[in-house]
């Protein structure tokens, strides 16, 4: 019997009512991590990525809900919970790290008050051992002389300090999932790979898994195990991380892999995909990404592909592969 | 910190010294003092007199410079009508007028924040819905004409309250009249406190709703969900206390037009306040309690507003900015 994932989307469907007509942003997604497994999660803007993220720990915003599939925590749904035991496994279970640490922060209490509350939201301790834990934690994230600026305000840290604190908060009562949204996006070049790496250092010491939502294929070769790639709000690759980037199967993952600059290459210009990605309110018929694949055929215009297994471990949405599944069956 | 207190100070200085130039001079223009202080039958001489005996002769600048470092320590001069000291008339109303003020300021402010914090959380649920519609007649319906459909409901047909004056009033060390103590006195502010305070509730109702609608919305709070904080610590903890930075503000000045707009509730109410003593005086043109009113209201938005900069520091870490290594 297989071990039982840490997390397990099935068959995700989100939907956002509009006075013409449901818009469906997120569309048969299914994937899992694993315990201390990172995967990444990569697509342009409004893929859908960051609405998985919210799916999963319960904050869509209204008129935003989940309209089909579940979601299990160890086995467990939580995507039909009711509010209050829904709170219990924010934070607790799962935790978020979000994109912007100027604005998540709130700037009219130290960051000792939010980090206390914090704890003695999910466990009971006094006061006291809460200090000490949010100092501890402070250090651990590497923010210099904790003890002393633990009574500090938001705004006297800095941008990159302040993620520290994010960090910090979210893990703050030992998820076992940590969903990072954009962690690095609006960050300083310079300090985006400390973030990163301070995420990943203590997720791995903690056992705890990580899913990172971001658009910088950079990233997720360094940090992911496994990467998704979404495209219209559906899964159009998944599997690890170095197959997918050496030998990207999805036409859609290939352009990607295309658009990214490398030391070692000679051309001078970037690949592009041509065209972009669809509105929601104007996805095509079959596949998503018909209007824009170079290997664009007949049946992807009616059709829409379903996942296929390539090898134990990669699945890609394509029926390019289909072909290929068939000849193995006859053969 | 302190450098900021001296330069607010400073400002006030110079807003109250325009504002004295203000009533100074407009007073000048609304008729001659000598007129209406002697009978038919003073002569031109006389009258001449007069003039140069209170001063009238001298230039303008002058007789500025005279009132203004007169009413610095609080002289005003005599009330043309009722010959007594004008300081000593408005300190003896002032009680009445503070007391009215101070509860309908609490009243607007305690509802105003309750209410905009209750249809806020609970946007188009029926309750909101209708509290919503209801202050919109706060919102429209005159000062005057509020107060009168109040006595008629709550004096005349139901007889429940009285419908003026201010009830019996008990001496606090012999310069603060107070009604608070006594019964008759606490019955007869509900009703012009509730007069007063109404456009004031709604405006604050309004504004509190739409700033936390604002609020909720932000990353912070956002934030606040993930890590697991209950709706309370969020909506009460999180969400209000940022709510009322710029709520603080508009309350802070409301209560100066509070103190400024009771004439006409102390007209309705014939609540015995400094806003009844004004109407009177304008209608005698007794420049002297004019000119003092005017001042006295300067003052009191002048001060209201140094306290309210002062609060901000106090509820925004934000402006704190005495710390070094700031930015670290």
């Amino acid at each position: 019997m297989a071990e039982i994932p840490l997390l397990s989307v099935r068959n995700l469907v989100v939907e956002f009512p509009s006075r013409r007509g449901t818009l469906r942003a997120i569309d048969d997604v299914s994937f899992d991590i694993a315990e201390g497994e990172v995967l990444g999660m990569v697509g342009e803007s409004g893929a859908g990525k960051s609405l998985t993220g919210a799916a999963i720990i319960g904050l869509l915003e209204p008129p935003g809900r989940i309209a089909g599939g579940e979601i299990l925590l160890r086995g467990e749904r939580i995507d039909n919970l009711a509010a209050e035991p829904m709170r219990r496994i924010r934070g607790k279970r799962i935790g978020m790290v979000f994109q912007d640490p100027l604005t998540s922060l709130n700037p009219l209490y130290t960051v000792a008050e939010q980090l206390i509350e914090t704890i003695r939201t999910h466990i009971s301790c006094t006061e006291r051992v809460a200090r000490e834990r949010a100092i501890a934690l402070l250090d651990r994230v590497g923010i210099p002389a904790a003890r002393r600026r633990i009574d500090d305000y938001p705004h006297h840290f800095s941008g990159g300090m302040r993620q520290r604190v994010v960090i910090a908060l979210a893990l703050a009562a030992e998820p076992d999932l940590v969903i990072a949204d954009e962690p690095t996006t609006a960050l300083d070049v310079s300090v985006q790979a400390q973030i990163i790496d301070v995420l990943k250092e203590i997720c791995a010491e903690r056992g705890a898994s990580v899913m990172l939502i971001t658009h910088d294929m950079g990233v997720i070769a360094e940090t992911a195990d496994r990467v998704a790639v979404l495209y219209a709000g559906r899964l159009a690759e998944i599997g690890p991380v170095r197959d997918v980037i050496q030998a990207a199967e999805h036409p859609y993952t290939q352009g990607l892999m295309g658009s990214i600059p490398t030391l070692t290459q000679t051309d001078t210009r970037l690949v592009q995909i041509p065209g972009s990605m669809p509105r929601l309110d104007a996805i095509p018929k079959g596949c998503p990404f018909n209007p824009r694949c170079p290997h664009v055929m007949d049946r992807c215009r009616h059709d829409r592909p379903v996942l296929i297994a390539r090898g134990s471990k990669r699945e890609v949405a394509c029926w390019l592969y289909e072909a290929v599944r068939e000849e193995v069956h006859h053969g | 910190m302190t450098a900021f207190i001296i330069r607010r100070l400073l400002q006030s200085i110079l807003v109250m010294l325009t504002v004295a130039l203000v009533a100074f001079a407009l007073f000048r223009f609304v008729g001659d003092p000598i007129a209406s202080m002697v009978g038919q039958e003073t002569t031109l001489a006389e009258r001449q007199e007069l003039r140069e005996m209170l001063g009238l002769n001298d230039p303008f600048i002058v007789q500025f410079f005279t009132f203004v470092s007169r009413a610095v320590v609080g002289d005003f001069g005599i009330s043309y009508r009722l010959q007594q000291p004008v300081m000593e008339l408005i300190l003896s109303r002032l009680p009445a007028t503070l007391e009215l003020a101070l509860v309908s300021g609490f009243f607007a402010f305690i509802f105003g924040v309750g209410f905009g914090v209750y249809t806020a959380l609970r946007r188009g649920g029926w309750l909101s819905s209708s509290i919503m519609t209801i202050s919109l007649i706060g919102v429209s319906l005159p000062t005057f004409l509020i107060g009168v459909l109040l006595i008629w409901v709550f004096a005349v047909e139901f007889q429940w309250l009285p419908s003026f004056g201010r009830g019996d009033v008990v001496d606090l060390g012999g310069w603060w009249r107070t009604g608070l103590l006594t019964e008759s006195g606490r019955a007869s502010l509900i009703l012009p406190a509730i007069t007063l305070g109404l456009y004031q509730m709604t405006l604050i109702m309004r504004l509190v709703r739409a700033e936390m609608l604002e609020v909720l919305r932000t990353d912070y709070i956002k934030f606040a969900r993930a890590r697991g904080l209950t709706n309370r610590a969020v909506h009460f903890g999180h969400a209000l206390k940022n709510t009322l930075v710029p709520v603080i503000t508009i309350t802070g000045l409301q209560l100066g037009s509070i103190i400024a707009f009771a004439i006409i509730t102390e007209t309705v109410f014939q609540w015995p306040g400094v806003g009844a003593l004004f109407i009177n005086s304008v209608r005698f043109v007794d420049v002297p309690v004019m000119a003092a009113y005017l001042m006295l209201i300067a003052l009191v938005f002048v001060v209201i507003n140094l306290i309210v900069d002062l609060l901000y520091y106090v509820v925004d870490p934000r402006l704190r900015v005495d710390r070094a290594g700031a930015g670290h």
